[in-house]
């Protein structure tokens, strides 16, 4: 077995990152000129990797298969973005967000990656501010906070609701500066379908434009994966319709080891499903967990009656109602982290206290906040006795204010005003902690090939804490990757334009070429969605909130099956040469079916439970996750060797030399 | 409920193009919008039909990836939402839906209902942006306080989502709604002041180039818009090409 070289620094661990900068190798500005870099994906990840990549002189090339990059589905993160500033002299520093950040995501990350984030997070709101991304102020003109789950400091930075859209519109403007000057070339509507590699080094793609179906090559010094997680492997997921794992997967078959994708985030504030139809699952922000409360009926025959239709919530009486979150975990109450808020959510609805019609989903309810807040109004306005109507409405206003667009959400899409009766929610698919094993320098295990944002797997560990994914996109593209992509092309000075006419770019491209060839001739009996839908339900069902050996072994067989299904019996219409949107999705599971199989195989390898991780066989008396250092502390990094069944276990053994390892507890 | 559809094809850019009908049957309410169009195309890849065309990606109305003028309106007859959160329980049992691209020259269609809006996407790149470089140097974010009432306005600019809505629903396909969130929410903070005048006039030469009409005030661009994005911004976008410009 090879060891992974972390590369992460020697010295104190406030240093590291200084010293590092200090030693790694620089390209010269001259130099800078002369050399390409593709980025995959625009999001927050990309779009700011590619913009501070231009601004320091490399030749970009960015990729999106949206038709603007101000698409990409950071776009769609609500609540906010933390940053150690200690602007609410709460207490917060540099290390504390490091502690919060290991200890949610239950040890499992590397220490190093971690503290650096915590130590570039100001800087990203220093540098969103300097650019016009309009963050929610006080009265007194300064920046606020809110708090999110598994922490006890406000740190959050927001934009009201829509604190990735603000984000990302602030990198798409970077990037449009460089756009502009031709220092990004924008390549929208284009998908990548292959890395090439030469001499053991990344130094293209093959991509397809989406419109016309041509397919081209593309040449770089550096390759940068920034194309997001792989939650849509579920079918069902918060992500965007066209979130897929398609670049990761293809540089994974190409040397790049994938890390821990049995580390899902399964996000508990979403929208229930309604039906089969459905397409999507919607997220409430977790921000609304700083003032709903979570509850289901305390006695099973409130719930059956709720869920004939029988009862309505507001008829349940307070002492008859189960705050299970403040019950089982008072030191957080609703704000535990969210792998803590979904297994407890899950663990009531199976207990059959659940409250819609399929018995999946609790109320997450506002009624004590309106009040709170409207008596609050009420005495600031000088309101003595107020009616019970005058409280609601006051309180009503503040809620509007705080959380105007996520109610208006829901109630679009539920057709219940959440004002006036609780919002039902359940957990779903979310965010993806695993992705391509990075080194600190965020370089794969192919050199030249990088990977950031979601699409890396090192600062989360099992479990993201809120806020926290804005916060890494934007730490990755802005302040990490710029430095250390230098010191791998400090040596690539002298290597000159790179050819196309090779015969690795010969052999990507006709291998992509044959797979496209393959889905239109197919002619084969089931649309793409059959076969994806077919994957989500195993993955839901045996690799989801809980999972066991015997149904992770099921999974694998099934995932098997229905690959094996896929490459007989897929249908895809429509020819090569034209926009044809069931083409794209095709190529997109095929893949998510090996990443199936190989998240199954992680999950059945990782015999402990941690994070979003739960292995109801490692479970304590009390039902909260067991976890094993002894045998676990580390991370789980897969090497492709031609079936995802017989993928290579390389283990990087995580130390934590500034933290004391300890049982994760928010009681 | 039944619904018979009349949707607008067109194979390719040049192709002519025309309405086509069809039916879907046993519609729920609950589905959305875009869900019902999935349901349509189940059926045509299973006739070995070629499915619609249509943009869409996050699907919870902020991407702004989606479009669609459905029954002469730009995201459908509901207010305040895009085409991804229209939900049928807005329409009833035996409706005829018109569905059709978004027209404005500005916008080529690509196919059926897919246009191309990087027209958009020019004018941002023309002038939509502070010159500021990443360095980690730059000034602490609380260094300069902003009133809270000018970031919450620039915050109610800034949330357009470049759907192209204003353009299609305009008489003049015009992008002024579009350019004036834009140069609105940095003509309101003051690190955007300091390129304001360069910015505006950038930006209106270029939506000029692109072909988009003028604005003559009639107003259906704020009706129509998804995030409810003012006409108070124009009014501000023309004072700010005033002062540019003198």
């Amino acid at each position: 077995m090879t060891t992974l070289q972390s590369k992460v620094p020697q010295g104190p661990i406030k240093d590291k990152w200084t010293n590092h900068k200090n030693n790694i190798n620089l390209v010269n500005p001259a130099n800078k000129r002369n050399i390409d870099i593709i980025v995959i994906g625009t999001g927050l990840a990309g779009g700011s990797a590619a913009a501070t990549l231009a601004e320091l002189g490399y030749n970009v090339k960015a990729f999106a298969y949206q038709d603007s990059p101000r698409r990409a589905h950071s776009i769609a993160a609500q609540g906010g973005i933390n940053a150690s500033k200690n602007y609410m002299g709460d207490g917060d520093s540099d290390y504390r967000l490091f502690y919060d950040t290991v200890k949610g995501g239950d040890y499992r990350s590397r220490e190093g990656n971690v503290y650096r984030l915590a130590e570039v997070s100001g800087n990203i709101i220093d540098q969103c501010v300097a650019q016009g991304v309009p963050f929610a102020r006080d009265y007194g003109g300064l920046l606020d906070n809110r708090s999110f789950g598994g922490v006890l400091v406000s740190r959050t930075f927001y934009a009201k609701g829509q604190t990735g859209q603000q984000l990302l519109l602030g990198a798409y403007s970077a990037m449009n500066r460089q756009i502009a000057k031709g220092k990004i070339t924008m390549y929208n509507r284009h998908e990548m379908l292959d890395v090439v590699i030469i001499d053991g080094k990344a130094r293209g793609i093959i991509a397809r434009n989406l419109i016309t179906g041509e397919i081209s090559r593309h040449s770089a010094h550096a390759v940068v994966i920034a194309s997001g997680g792989y939650g849509n492997v579920y079918f069902l997921s918060t992500n965007a319709m066209g979130s897929n794992a398609t670049a990761a997967w293809k540089v994974h078959k190409k040397g790049a080891y994938f890390a821990n994708p049995c580390f899902t985030q399964i996000h508990p504030t979403c929208i229930p499903r309604s039906g089969d139809y459905q397409s999507k699952l919607t997220l409430m922000s977790e921000s609304l967990r700083n003032d709903g409360r979570i509850w289901v009926p305390k006695n099973i025959e409130d719930a059956k009656a709720i869920q004939e239709g029988k009862l309505r919530p507001t008829e349940i009486a307070e002492e008859n109602r189960d705050y299970y979150l403040e019950r089982r975990y008072p030191a957080f109450g609703n704000l535990v982290p969210r792998d803590v808020a979904s297994r407890a959510a899950k663990e009531r609805c199976d207990a059959g206290y659940g409250v819609n019609k399929t018995g999946e989903a609790v109320y997450l309810d506002f009624a004590s906040a309106i009040e709170r807040y409207g008596k609050e109004q009420a005495h600031i306005q000088g309101i003595h006795n107020p009616s019970e109507e005058k409280v609601r409405e006051l309180g009503e206003a503040i809620i509007e204010a705080k959380y105007g667009n996520l109610f208006q959400m829901y109630e679009k899409i539920v057709d219940e005003n959440p004002y006036k009766t609780p919002m039902m929610i359940y957990p779903a698919t979310h965010y993806t902690m695993g992705g391509i094993w990075v080194d600190y320098n965020l370089m794969t295990t192919v050199p030249g090939l990088y990977a950031i944002g979601e699409a890396n797997f090192s600062d989360h560990g099992a479990n993201r804490l809120g806020a926290s994914a804005l916060m890494q996109g934007l730490a990755d593209g802005y302040f990490v990757l710029p430095y250390t992509i230098g010191d791998y092309l400090a040596n690539e000075i002298r290597t000159g334009a790179i050819p196309t006419d090779t015969p690795e770019f010969d052999e990507a491209e006709k291998a992509v070429k044959e797979r496209i060839d393959f889905f239109i001739n197919n002619k084969g009996t089931h649309s793409v969605d059959y076969f994806h839908k077919k994957l989500g339900k195993v993955m839901w069902e045996k690799v989801g909130m809980a999972r066991n050996v015997q149904g992770l072994e099921e999974a694998i067989k099934e995932i098997q099956e229905i690959r094996e299904d896929f490459w007989k019996n897929v249908k895809v219409p429509g020819s090569v040469n034209e926009f044809n949107q069931e083409l794209e999705k095709a190529g997109r599971v095929a893949d998510f079916l090996e990443l199936g199989e190989l998240f199954a195989k992680d999950a059945l390898n990782r015999n402990e439970s941690c994070g979003g991780h739960f292995r109801e066989d490692y479970q304590t008396d009390e039902g909260e996750a067991l976890r094993d250092d002894e045998n676990y502390s580390y991370v789980a990094a897969w090497e492709y060797t031609g079936k995802p069944s017989e993928a290579k276990l390389h283990k990087e053994q995580l130390e934590f030399k500034d933290i004391e390892v300890k049982t994760r507890s928010y009681k | 409920m039944n619904l018979t559809l009349k949707i607008w094809r067109q194979k390719s850019p040049k192709d002519k193009g025309q309405i086509v009908e069809y039916k879907v049957n046993d519609i729920s309410e609950h589905m959305s919008f875009l869900e019902m169009l999935d349901v349509l195309n189940e059926d045509l890849v299973a006739k070995g039909e070629e499915p619609v065309a249509f943009d869409h990606d996050c699907r919870e109305g902020i991407c702004g990836m989606c479009s669609l003028h459905i029954n002469g309106e730009a995201h459908g007859p509901d207010r305040l939402i895009t085409t991804c959160q229209l939900h049928m329980r807005t329409f009833k049992d035996g409706d005829t839906i018109f569905i059709e691209p978004f027209r404005s020259k500005a916008f080529p269609i690509i196919k059926d209902l897919v246009v191309d809006r990087s027209a958009l996407d020019r004018i941002q790149q023309a002038g939509g942006f502070i010159s500021v470089n990443t360095s980690g140097n730059t000034q602490d974010a609380n260094a300069i306080p902003i009133a809270k009432a000018a970031a919450d306005e620039s915050m109610d600019a800034a949330t357009c989502i470049g759907c192209g809505a204003c353009v299609a629903s305009c008489k003049n396909a015009s992008a002024m709604l579009f350019m004036s969130a834009k140069v609105s929410q940095y003509a309101l903070l003051p690190q955007g002041r300091v390129e304001a005048a360069d910015r505006v006039t950038n930006m209106i030469k270029q939506m000029d180039k692109e072909g988009f009409g003028n604005c003559t005030n009639t107003g259906a661009c704020e009706v129509e818009c998804p995030k409810g994005i003012s006409l108070n911004n124009i009014a501000r976008l023309n004072r700010e090409y005033l002062k540019a410009s003198i």
